[in-house]
């Protein structure tokens, strides 16, 4: 579904990753590992079209988007969330699953100033998926909140939700579990299954805890210095000798 | 407290959120409507250029309080959409299409400023838009072939369809016309994917482009209509002086919408109302308090410079929110007395925020 061929990228003199290739096939897990600084949040931003690559090529549903403006990204079905929670703070949860619904309009400009019944037809449309969204994921009591006043758990959730809200093919995790608690992980793995399993979204996500990986991922892929160490079941990959190499050093 | 009932989504999307809500709203718009009955030719007049700061207003608030994007030279908007209308209105058009040409060619301008905008953030677009409302305000100086230069042009009487306009409870109606359609279209917009988009832009662009959203694409548009919008003001402010000069468009103009919006309320469409008040009512009062300052500060003219400055400074130190956000706390106050709790607009300390790209 993506393939990444021989992706390097390079800021100044430093080469945050170099010839990585892989492939994400449809409806899997798929995880990224590995030490800091290796890499792993700048394959996201390649994907995601923030940052440019110098050499290779990716491509989704066999379509080239090496090249394509970031905000195309989201419109041939590939939505993200962030390391640090990027929502539109000022909002409350619910404008922002709606506006996770850009790129299902349909009105221009002219409806949309008169508010014709179409554009009332569409917005009831995005809320009712933004409701199911919320429902999901058990967001019923912050519909109404800002942003700005949510725990750092719950807006982790809400990025997922908005993320959801594009109705995704393949959905870009970035470290989803960092900064919740015991407990919030696990409801996230759970969350993460059935978003897989019922929605049929193909994940791909970068992630420290183990547990997390262990219980949801399909295959690793561990990176180390931009480099492609392993790629395997997780089993596989927690007692394979260059993995270990990579975290401990030698 | 008030609890509202809803029972389907559309309650939601409605612009009247209950029953009370829109009966007051009708209250006002006919208070408006039978003002120039009871008022003096004075109130008549002060009130229309409230109207008109009010349609200025909304086109900075699109551009300031919705998209994140400052500007410096909305006057200059002001002053293209004044000397346009005016211009094509001594040639014979007619007031109905001279007024909406201006504003488009207006937008059209405002479009080449947010194309620009793109590479530019906070100050730098602050200082790119202020240099555009010098080179605006330069080019009608030295155009007086076109524009009477300093010298002035005289803007025509206004008529439609053979009935004068010029009598100022004619002209009230007007503006109030317009400012009410643009706040109707104004409201469509913030309520549909185009405002969600530019409220996007606002607090993250990088999530904004995440979500699909086009980046080159709504800055331009915010620009676009935001410059139409003060151009759509400055035509009918170019009937309320009667009589247009470049000293008429200065950078002070700029300041105070931005006043406007900054002390209305940033991000809200009251704000635009609140503030509009505020920048019509505040000149006459010093006006009054002349008459009681000793003679040395009554006659210095840096009063309303230093007046409007201080009270700029206030609202930004105790009141970010501006009228608006204080007017909210008030009514939180009593729908809650005597419960209302100090604290429930205190804002959590935010995380961490850094400037990479994560």
């Amino acid at each position: 579904m993506l393939e990444v061929t021989d992706v390097s990228v390079s800021f100044g003199g430093v080469h945050a990753v170099q010839d990585l290739s892989f492939q994400v096939n449809e409806g899997e897990i798929f995880s990224i590992m590995g030490p800091n600084g290796a890499g792993k949040t700048t394959v996201f931003n390649v994907i995601s079209r923030f940052n440019d690559v110098d050499t290779g090529k990716i491509s989704f549903e066999d379509e080239d988007i090496t090249k394509v403006a970031p905000h195309v990204i989201a419109r041939r079905g590939i939505a993200r969330t962030f390391q640090n929670v990027e929502l539109f703070d000022h909002e409350t949860v619910l404008q922002n699953l709606l506006i996770g619904q850009h790129t299902r309009r349909q009105t221009m400009l002219l409806s949309e100033v008169f508010f014709l019944p179409k554009v009332r037809k569409q917005e009831l449309e995005f809320r009712s998926k933004a409701e199911d969204i919320i429902d999901l994921l058990h967001l019923q009591s912050y519909r109404e909140k800002t942003v700005d006043s949510l725990p750092f758990g719950i807006r982790k959730i809400v990025e997922v939700g908005r993320a959801l809200c594009l109705d995704p093919k393949l959905l870009l995790l970035d470290e989803p579990s960092s900064g919740l608690n015991p407990e919030e992980s696990e409801d996230l793995s759970f969350w993460i299954d059935d978003i897989n399993e019922e929605l049929g979204v193909t994940i791909m996500m970068v992630e420290h805890d183990m547990n997390l990986i262990g219980q949801v991922s399909n295959r690793v892929l561990v990176m180390a210095d931009g480099r492609h160490v392993v790629t395997g079941t997780p089993s596989e990959v927690q007692s394979h000798p260059d993995v270990i190499d990579a975290y401990l050093g030698t | 407290m008030r609890f509202v009932l809803k029972t389907n989504y559309g309650r939601d999307i409605d612009i009247f959120k209950h029953r009370a809500h829109a009966s007051w709203y009708f209250v006002l718009i006919a208070a408006l409507l039978l003002a120039p009955l009871v008022l003096d030719v004075f109130y008549e007049k002060q009130l229309t250029e409230l109207f008109i700061w009010a349609i200025a207003g909304a086109g900075l608030m699109l551009l300031t309080g919705y998209s994140g994007l400052v500007s410096l030279g909305h006057v200059a908007f002001m002053a293209l959409g004044a000397y346009i209308h005016a211009i094509l209105y001594s040639r014979g058009w007619p007031l109905f299409l001279s007024i909406p040409t201006s504003a488009l060619i207006t937008g059209g301008i405002g479009v080449l400023i947010g194309v620009a905008s793109l590479r530019m953030t906070g100050i730098y677009l602050a200082i790119a838009t202020l240099a555009f409302a010098m080179i605006v305000e330069k080019v009608i100086a030295h155009w007086p072939a076109l524009t009477g230069g300093h010298s002035g042009f005289r803007v025509d009487d206004p008529a439609m369809f053979g009935y004068s306009l010029d009598s100022s409870t004619a002209y009230y109606y007007t503006c109030l016309t317009a400012l009410v359609l643009v706040f109707f279209g104004v409201i469509n917009l913030l309520r549909s994917p185009t405002g969600r988009s530019f409220i996007a832009v606002r607090d993250s662009e990088i999530s904004a482009q995440a979500m699909g959203v086009n980046l080159l694409q709504t800055k331009t548009l915010a620009f676009a209509l935001s410059a139409g919008l003060t151009g759509l003001a400055g035509a009918l402010y170019a009937h309320r002086i009667g009589f247009l000069f470049p000293d008429a468009f200065t950078i002070m103009t700029s300041i105070m919408l931005l006043m406007l919006v900054v002390v209305g309320g940033l991000g809200s469409l009251h704000g635009v109302i609140f503030g509009a008040f505020f920048i019509t009512i505040v000149p006459q009062i010093i006006a009054i308090a002349r008459d009681w300052l000793p003679t040395g500060i009554a006659q210095s003219g840096g009063l309303e410079p230093l007046v409007f400055g201080g009270v700029l400074i206030l609202f930004l130190v105790f009141e970010p929110l501006g009228i608006y956000g204080r007017w909210v706390k008030i009514r939180l106050f009593f729908s809650q007395f005597p419960l209302y709790r100090k604290k429930t607009f205190l804002r959590q300390k935010s995380y961490l925020k850094t400037e990479r790209v994560h």
